[in-house]
């Protein structure tokens, strides 16, 4: 049916034009011969072409096109006319007696443009005639397009200020009068087609409506370019009788282009100026009109010209920009009652985005809007529409698009209230915005009041909200997460100790709800944290003037004890003895052993209770050995006992190789090189030599279980340490010893049971050249090497 | 000329935030051959990130590394030098250079590059060398106070390798270089 209509129609527009060329054809020739009769009549026949009602907007436009461009051949016609003698008040006349009153205004229209031109009347009579009738037309189409005609033809003949068509005093109200009731007639045609017709084609009628809404927008167009409407006349005369049609017209399309069109037309300057009563129509306007849109066009206007004219921001204060836009909001919002979240969201997006353009020192206008949008949203629970989610998280990343610093965020209370009413994901992912900002910009949190607002900011990544199951979770993206709170807990902080030991009593509270999936992620930066500022405190005198309350390495050491604990309840128990570890050495350089004995106890239990994969294992008892090594502050008995047990865990590894490793390793505990009390040769020996049994026991066992007697490497290595503490000075390494090892190695080497290893090999020549080099480099270390043969 | 990238220790995220910028606007993709990272980078972040950087590159393991794959010690053959990359911990006394030296013996290499100390160390010891390019970010370290984050470039040109160690003091990053040739091609492979 619908392509019938269209077929239809086609045919209906060839056959207008087809009549329309027609007469065109007889009025060339009656213009040719000079014949002013025929010609009125054929442009009168031609003219009725565009008296038909079957053609939709765009098919009459086209018709509509084909007639001007005659008119504009009869108007010169007529010109002509009027230069070899015929009086231009007789033909105004005389295009009045053609028969039908289309034709009739449209030639009365063409003649008027050369009428006003001979200057023989004040152009501002004949417009007002002209104008009134006019209102012969009152099918919408048709008089739609007949005073967009009007309009056209005499645009350049207003009797404007400065124009040749200027009249007495009052041309600039003639000139804008005839403007503004062509605009208000052409408007009350336009919203009149909306009820014409059926209901059933209500969409097609919207659809057409819209064609033509520039035709009346045109009129706005003229207004603006007309030059003696200053600021005074637009605020007393043209915004007043325009907005009136705006809003008496009653009609959502019109409303919304008109207003828009309005926004469009007129320089910023005069909004700025007439903000309140443009304003004041808003909430006016029919509840289903977009104003949102529009709206923030507004204001993205204002803000820009802002941007652009420095001079103009007095007159934003003066007139009190902001607030006005901020009541204004507030009233659309009431008076559009079935307004959805979005757009009283994007309405305070717009706002912000206002507010920080215009008055970016304004941080409590920022908070007064999202403190706006805040009562809009309260009551209505997290929102679920999509695009209202995406409008706050536009609204809440502005401010720190702008300041580039979340501190400045911080200090807008309403910030975290206004997050609260996004979805848990969306939440997280305006949390990671927060951190990328601190991060990018290097922002550094330095207060306590500062870190609790920002933990506020991001608990969504601090904690589980309500309703987040586990495993929703991708385990890649919580990691990600996780890690850019570690991250951020690098940007907290105080040169002041004690500022920076309330912040990190601060982050403890917070990361401790955070559930043990999350502590291993927070708890290590946490410690380190406090770890940097154990060393700023270190060295100073406890307590210099007795103050009870002054921080100390030693309370930083309690919470330590509490975090990681928190942290090895989890389990986490690798990562939880690498921090004890760290801690007690942290302690060692702060001389208080008996903190750094409960360390060091806390980790052998994680390594007795916790930890059993014999690959953790190894690496734990190296960092083990490792750190007691370093302790210096322990007496001989705390010592003794955690040099004992260690040694033991060394000779409990589950494989032999890896014992030997960890126990000769153990022989840097009872010699260390820099600490003259601590050079027990004997013992250092002891492990040496235990190593070699177990070195022994790991061949035996390769005999028998491999048919071969495995590498020497083992024995190499040994030997290695043989020749450091024989270096080192320590007397129970006797030359005999390391004679007697490098003859083991070579035989073991040539026994047809031994595994062929070339790294070993290798190693062996290496560690033998490097006896060789010692014994060459003469001097005390050359004496010492001097007796070992190689 | 081959350029080699030695860094470690990086400790991202538990005790810095990410690397210095000063050294990130340094290292740019397509100028370094090889990257040695001695471990402690800590996560999968900072593998991408070193992986963009050059596709080629070699990780040993550091105690806080989270990938559990990454080996305990490594040995790599560049031109005409042997190098060997191990993270530190598991040679006792930490950052002892007779202790790193046994452990350039036993992985046999011209080179032997080490962490864990957080401290930029260059020797010359037996023929080899033996460096520690400290910790890129200047993370906190138990070991050493005071740490500036530092990385080591090695320009490796036949029997001749220089080492620049761009070290982050105060803002301002500061070369210094160590000129190392190698006397004859020892190590047969």
């Amino acid at each position: 049916m619908m392509t019938g209509v269209a077929e239809d129609e086609e045919k209906w527009l060839a056959a207008g034009i087809a009549g329309l060329q027609q007469n065109a054809f007889y009025m060339h020739r009656a213009m040719d011969s000079n014949n002013l009769r025929d010609a009125l009549k054929y442009s009168a026949q031609m003219l009725s072409e565009l008296r038909t009602s079957k053609l939709s907007p765009h098919k009459y436009y086209e018709l509509y096109m084909r007639a001007f461009d005659e008119l504009r051949k009869l108007e010169i016609f007529f010109k002509e006319e009027a230069r070899r003698g015929c009086s231009i008040v007789d033909l105004y006349e005389l295009v009045q007696h053609a028969g039908n009153i289309l034709p009739r205004l449209y030639l009365l229209c063409t003649v008027g443009s050369v009428y006003i031109k001979s200057k023989e009347a004040p152009a501002k009579d004949i417009l007002k005639d002209l104008v009134e009738m006019c209102r012969g037309i009152q099918h919408p189409l048709r008089g739609l397009f007949l005073r967009s005609y009007l309009s056209q033809v005499s645009r350049d003949k207003l009797p404007d200020i400065g124009s040749e068509y200027e009249g007495d005093a009052d041309t600039i109200m003639d000139a804008m009068e005839f403007v503004l009731q062509n605009f208000t007639e052409m408007n009350k045609l336009w919203v009149r087609m909306q009820h014409q017709g059926p209901a059933r084609e209500k969409e097609k009628r919207e659809k057409e409506r819209s064609e033509l809404r520039d035709l009346v927008g045109k009129n706005l167009h003229v207004l603006s370019q007309i030059e003696g409407v200053d600021l005074e006349l637009y605020k007393e005369t043209v915004l007043p009788r325009v907005l009136e049609q705006v809003v008496n017209c009653k009609d959502d399309i019109a409303q919304y282009y008109l207003m828009d069109c309005i926004i469009q037309v007129f320089p910023d300057e005069y909004h700025l100026q007439t903000l309140e009563i443009l304003l004041g129509v808003f909430p006016q306007l029919q509840p289903s009109v977009d104003i949102k849109t529009v709206l923030s066009q507004l204001m993205e206007r204002l803000s820009n010209y802002a941007a652009i004219s420095a001079e103009a921001l007095p007159e934003f204060l003066q007139v009190e920009a902001f607030s006005k836009l901020n009541n204004a909001i507030g009233k659309v919002i009431e008076a559009q009652a079935d307004m959805p979240v979005f757009g009283a969201v994007t309405l305070y997006s717009s706002l912000l985005k206002f507010s920080l353009h215009v008055h970016p020192d304004r941080l409590d206008y920022a908070d007064q809007v999202l403190g706006s949008c805040v009562k809009q949203l309260s009551g209505r629970g997290k929102i679920e529409d999509s695009k209202a989610t995406k409008q706050i998280v536009a609204l809440l990343s502005a401010p720190i698009e702008k300041y580039n610093n979340v501190v400045t965020a911080l200090k807008l209370s309403n910030y975290p209230r206004v997050m609260e009413y996004l979805d848990n994901e969306t939440n997280k992912v305006m949390a990671t915005v927060v951190i990328q900002s601190v991060m990018k910009n290097n922002t550094h949190i330095t207060t306590v009041d500062k870190v609790e607002a920002l933990f506020e900011l991001i608990k969504g990544l601090i904690k589980d909200l309500e309703r987040t199951a586990y495993d929703e979770l991708d385990e890649d993206d919580f990691k990600e997460e996780q890690n850019s709170v570690a991250r951020l807990i690098q940007m907290l902080h105080n040169d002041d100790p004690e500022e920076m030991f309330k912040i990190i009593c601060t982050v403890r509270k917070h990361i401790l709800t955070g559930g043990p999936k999350r502590l291993p992620f927070t708890v290590p930066p946490l410690v380190f944290s406090s770890l940097k500022l154990v060393r700023q405190l270190q060295g100073q005198e406890e307590n210099p003037f007795g103050d009870e309350a002054a921080t100390t390495p030693k309370k930083i050491f309690q919470l330590l004890n509490q975090i990681i604990e928190a942290l090895s309840n989890v389990p986490a128990p690798d990562l939880a003895l690498r921090l004890y570890l760290q801690c007690a050495e942290a302690a060692n350089d702060c001389e208080l052993e008996p903190v750094a004995y409960e360390f060091f106890t806390q980790a052998y239990i994680l390594y007795e209770e916790e930890i059993s994969d014999s690959k953790a294992q190894i690496t734990a008892i190296h960092l083990i050995i490792g750190t007691l090594q370093r302790m210096h502050v322990f007496g001989v008995e705390n010592r003794d006992t955690l040099t004992h047990k260690t040694t033991g865990y060394s000779a409990k590894l589950l494989k032999k190789p890896d014992q030997c490793k960890a126990v000769y390793a153990c022989s840097h505990l009872f010699w260390v090189d820099d600490q003259d009390n601590m050079k027990d040769g004997e013992r250092a020996l002891l492990c040496l030599k235990r190593a070699l049994r177990i070195a022994n026991a790991a061949q035996q066992m390769s005999n028998v279980t491999r048919g071969s007697a495995g590498s020497v490497t083992l024995f190499v290595e040994i030997l290695n340490k043989y020749l450091y503490f024989f270096e080192k000075g320590n007397p129970q390494i006797t030359v005999a010893a390391i004679q007697s090892l490098i003859e083991l190695i070579t035989t073991e080497m040539q026994s047809d049971t031994t595994t062929p290893d070339s790294t070993a090999d290798a190693f062996f020549a290496s560690t033998l050249r490097y006896i060789q080099f010692q014994k060459q480099k003469g001097g005390a270390v050359g004496e010492k090497y001097g007796p070992i043969k190689v | 000329m081959v350029l080699v990238l030695a860094l470690g220790d990086l400790h991202i995220p538990h005790r810095a935030p990410d690397l210095p910028a000063k050294f990130k606007s340094m290292l740019v993709p397509g100028k370094i051959q090889h990257i040695i990272c001695t471990g402690n980078l800590c996560i999968k972040e900072v593998h991408d990130y070193l992986k963009t950087l050059c596709p080629d590159l070699h990780i040993t393991r550091g105690e806080y590394d989270e990938d559990a794959r990454y080996p305990e010690t490594k040995t790599i053959t560049i031109g005409q030098f042997k190098l060997g990359l191990c993270h530190g911990h598991q040679v006792i006394p930490w950052g002892d250079l007779d202790s790193l030296a046994m452990l350039q013996r036993q992985l046999d290499v011209d080179i032997l590059v080490t962490g864990h100390t957080h401290q930029f160390t260059a020797y010359k010891h037996e023929g080899g060398v033996v460096i520690n390019p400290g910790s890129a970010t200047g993370a906190h370290s138990s070991i050493t106070y005071d740490v500036n984050p530092s990385f080591v470039l090695m320009d490796i040109d036949g029997l001749r390798v220089v080492v620049y160690v761009y070290e982050l003091i105060d803002g301002e990053v500061k070369v210094d270089k160590i000129d190392f040739k190698k006397t004859t091609a020892t190590t047969a492979h």
